[in-house]
């Protein structure tokens, strides 16, 4: 039990990753995440605006339960299966994060400059979380996919434009954590 | 009813998601200052594993669980479309701190402020719909 309770290691988490892009595949379907937020679209009514959204979304229920799930997933691991909240990032990135203006690093999941209540009912913290969203939800449907599909799947798949879209990804995040994020706070 | 295993896959994803600390956003921010092989060794192997699977889907030796061959649906084409929506899609990884699946997993954890990303992600996504056919591919 003392294992399950401990932050489990990489050589644990990437098998099990493996294993739930095997099962979805097992049962009929696929691993991808972000399909779901064009499922929310359709599920609003985002069909009155383009044809793009006219799709039967119930076909996608199935991938509406994985979230469900991963959501209550979240709920458990953190509720009765996680002793305590630090992660013991790299003591060099803890330093580099003090000097871009985010304090106690690793001593929460979270930093709070992003992610505090208080911090998002401040207009440039909301704007952060939005902006932020933005790009994810974007990016992820004009490059056809995100870490699940084309990083995990894709990339098992040796598909290219799984690789190209990877790329970019780095890039974009090279960028932000870089160049970008040490001006914001 | 026939749902519940995907819900039951997800519980799995969160779990892992939680304890490997994938959801946290110091994990993203120390993976792009290449400062851990942690998440690293998570995609790595899950990859190298996950070619695994592919193969055996792909020579029949699996099929699903009803009998049925696994096909797996390939990559849309085109440059543009991969780099440009992959720059986008990083820049608010790192942002973020979080992609798509961690985001929820992240609320199931109590993490009240990931509604405004969830919110701007679905957004992002309308807003994809709409401008699709003005952007390049």
């Amino acid at each position: 039990m003392d294992f399950i309770l401990q932050p489990w290691p990489w050589y644990v988490a990437g098998p099990i990753i493996a294993l739930i892009m095997f099962l979805l595949f097992y049962f009929g379907e696929r691993f991808g995440v972000s399909s779901n937020l064009e499922t929310f679209c359709a599920i609003g009514g985002a069909g009155k605006f383009t044809d793009y959204f006219k799709i039967d979304w119930k076909q996608n229920k199935w991938n509406l339960m994985f979230v469900a799930g991963a959501i209550t997933g979240g709920f458990i691991a953190s509720t009765w299966l996680t002793t305590s909240n630090v992660v013991a990032i790299n003591p060099q990135t803890v330093k580099d994060l003090a000097n871009i203006g985010i304090e106690n690093a690793g001593a929460t999941y979270m930093p709070k400059e992003i992610f505090s209540i208080s911090t998002m009912l401040t207009l440039k913290g909301f704007l952060i979380l939005l902006v932020a969203g933005l790009m994810v939800g974007f990016g992820a449907r004009w490059a056809g996919g995100c870490t699940s599909g084309h990083a995990i799947t894709g990339l098992s798949n040796l598909e290219l434009p799984s690789l190209i879209s990877v790329i970019g990804f780095f890039i974009g995040g090279l960028i932000m954590t870089w160049y970008i994020l040490p001006l914001l706070f | 009813m026939k749902n519940i295993k995907f819900f039951l896959v997800g519980i799995l994803f969160g779990i892992v998601m939680s304890k490997a600390e994938i959801i946290s956003w110091y994990r993203i921010y120390e993976m792009f200052k290449f400062q851990s092989f942690h998440m690293y060794g998570i995609i790595g192997s899950a990859v190298l594993i996950g070619m695994v699977s592919m193969f055996l889907f792909r020579k029949k030796v699996v099929k699903t669980f009803e009998g049925k061959e696994i096909h797996v649906p390939p990559k849309k084409k085109g440059l543009y479309r991969n780099l440009l929506g992959g720059i986008l899609f990083g820049l608010g990884w790192a942002l973020a701190g979080a992609c798509p699946g961690p985001m929820f997993v992240l609320l199931g954890k109590g993490v009240v402020s990931i509604l405004v990303v969830i919110f701007g992600a679905t957004l992002g996504a309308f807003l994809y719909g709409l401008f699709k056919d003005k952007i390049p591919h």
